[in-house]
């Protein structure tokens, strides 16, 4: 449920009202409850990116002047946010990435073109979001490996027998999710982790849904490759983070070629850069890692345990309120059992109808495939309505959601 | 709290209950089907065409009111339609049939049945519609 570090220190509770006054956002009046797509961002991290740009905008690894220097030295305090936040081993291990998406196609096509060959096994699961998804058929294709998918039970919850089962015919690469994104099930990462070691596969974690949520420490895990976003964490778009194990990088090639990724480049060859800097080519989003910073800072201040036990109390309030509803369904498994993520239907209403609805109530829910259409196809649904939460959603929200809710009810009666 | 009952307009709530012209046809000269990227629904047509006329046309899939809505009226427009005439079907035909202000986000919903139509029965790319 969180990490052995954090969890050694009480949960203090969540001062929400004090929370949401460091989010600009909410003086909309609009009820968010979409935080699973992206997530607000407290002043503190528009601030920070506002600072860079107003104040010592260089750019990074380059200039000599102070300026430069002080965007460089902010650059690179975020990579030791990053590695504290989610304790790597070393700096070298944290590389950014543009998001989840980004990291997990650098190690399908860095890791992957190396490693993968024909006949090779990859085993993912069918509620993985698509970018944890169609790197891998892409790669399978391009290999002739093979991918295998770990169903759900009816409860949303991956089957470990049949994981279990796959593992024996030695998977090269295991890929799963912290969270679903769309279920909110939090998977037995730890466990599947060590039996896919055991089974001498390679794994990578997307956390896209996790870190935030149930935090992670990815060297008890023991994962070989970790992913997540900025943007779902409180930071801006266009940042996110692969973890990697050392050993595994050093040996991979890199992604993309290009200025930062090289140590010296001759007209006939070129040397690469050390990690990190060997898989991240071209000015990065400097401003946006700079928000990162300020992003984790702020989720390290209010402490994970706090949110996710306020995330708790709120999913058992909105599934509660939400199962009084005639003709919804609930997907996904117990409210103990998954982060703050409840998706549904209604018979009879379309969920692009609800989230049209809702919109005239200024509620936000995401409604669609959520970017898991086999998980659609699995549930045998068109789409779900998703509402998600994050330490600033209040019951107030939800009751908003239910009021909607009845009036599109009405309308479609 | 009560909104938008003028979004939802009667007429399209009830094409969306009651559909016109679903189901599949047996002997069917063209078949098409398309998802909406951005949601994933499905609208799908059967085409029944001799000398060059719409003879019968049904259609299945599963959306959300303003696609399903969309798909029916469609079904009612083309029936004994010539290609020629179908083929000048516009967007904005697509929309005044719907009656309704549709909003950018949904604006795909709308044309999903659109791009059946001009996909399917004239093999066109179809991406006309995706630039919006």
């Amino acid at each position: 449920m969180s990490t052995s570090r954090s969890s050694l220190h009480p949960v203090v509770g969540l001062d929400v009202a004090a929370v949401r006054k460091d989010f600009p956002f909410f003086d909309s009046g609009i009820a968010y409850l979409d935080s699973a797509n992206t997530s607000q961002r407290p002043r503190q991290v528009l601030d920070a990116m506002q600072e860079y740009f107003t104040r010592y905008n260089s750019n990074i690894h380059r200039g000599v002047y102070r300026t430069s220097m002080e965007a460089t030295e902010r650059y690179d305090a975020t990579r030791r946010k990053v590695r504290e936040f989610i304790n790597a081993r070393s700096l070298k291990e944290v590389i950014f990435t543009r998001n989840v998406t980004d990291a997990i196609n650098l190690v399908a096509y860095s890791w992957g073109r190396t490693n993968v060959s024909e006949g090779d096994l990859i085993v993912l699961t069918v509620m993985e979001h698509h970018s944890n998804l169609v790197p891998w058929q892409m790669l399978a294709q391009e290999k002739g490996a093979r991918i295998e998918y770990v169903d759900i039970d009816d409860a949303g919850e991956l089957r470990m027998d049949q994981f279990h089962a796959l593992l024996e015919r030695k998977p090269k690469l295991v890929a799963f999710a912290q969270v679903s994104n769309t279920l909110g099930t939090i998977t037995p990462y730890r466990e599947m982790t060590a039996a896919a070691h055991e089974a001498g596969a390679v794994v990578l974690i997307d956390g896209a849904q996790g870190v935030q949520h149930v935090g992670v420490d990815v060297q008890e895990v023991g994962c070989d490759f970790y992913g997540f976003t900025g943007h779902k964490v409180l930071g801006p778009t266009g940042v996110g983070v692969l973890y990697g194990r050392r050993d595994l990088l050093e040996a991979m090639p890199p992604f993309e070629g290009g200025g930062d990724m090289i140590k010296a480049v001759f007209l006939d060859h070129t040397e690469y850069a050390e990690l990190p800097m060997k898989f991240e080519a071209g000015t990065p989003a400097i401003a946006e890692v700079i928000g990162l910073g300020a992003a984790i800072d702020y989720l390290r201040d209010v402490g994970l345990d706090a949110i996710r036990a306020h995330e708790l109390e709120l999913t058992e309030y909105a599934m509660e309120a939400l199962d009084e509803i005639e003709g919804l369904r609930l997907f996904g498994p117990a409210a103990a059992r998954r982060a703050g993520v409840v998706s549904f239907d209604v018979e009879g209403i379309h969920p692009h109808d609800l989230a049209t609805i809702l919109d005239r109530h200024d509620v936000c829910l995401r409604a669609g495939h959520n970017c898991a259409m086999p998980l659609m196809h699995r549930l045998d649904v068109a789409a779900l309505a998703r509402a998600s939460f994050f330490l600033y959603t209040t019951r107030e929200e939800i009751d908003r959601l239910v009021v909607g809710l009845h009036d599109a009810k009405r309308i479609f009666a | 709290m009560a909104v938008d009952d003028q979004f939802y307009r009667e007429f399209i709530l009830d094409h969306y209950k009651n559909p016109r012209n679903f189901g599949r046809l047996e002997d069917a000269s063209v078949s098409h089907e398309e998802y909406n990227p951005l949601c994933g629904d499905l609208v799908g047509m059967d085409f029944r065409i001799a000398d060059g006329v719409i003879e019968d046309v049904r259609f299945h899939g599963r959306g959300c009111a303003i696609s399903q809505a969309s798909a029916s009226l469609m079904t009612e427009r083309l029936k004994g339609m010539s290609l020629e005439d179908a083929r000048q079907i516009s967007k904005e035909d697509v929309l005044e049939d719907l009656g309704i202000e549709i909003s950018p986000a949904r604006l795909k919903c709308a044309l999903l049945t659109l791009k059946v139509l001009k996909v399917g029965a004239y093999g066109l790319a179809g991406d006309e519609e995706d630039d919006e």
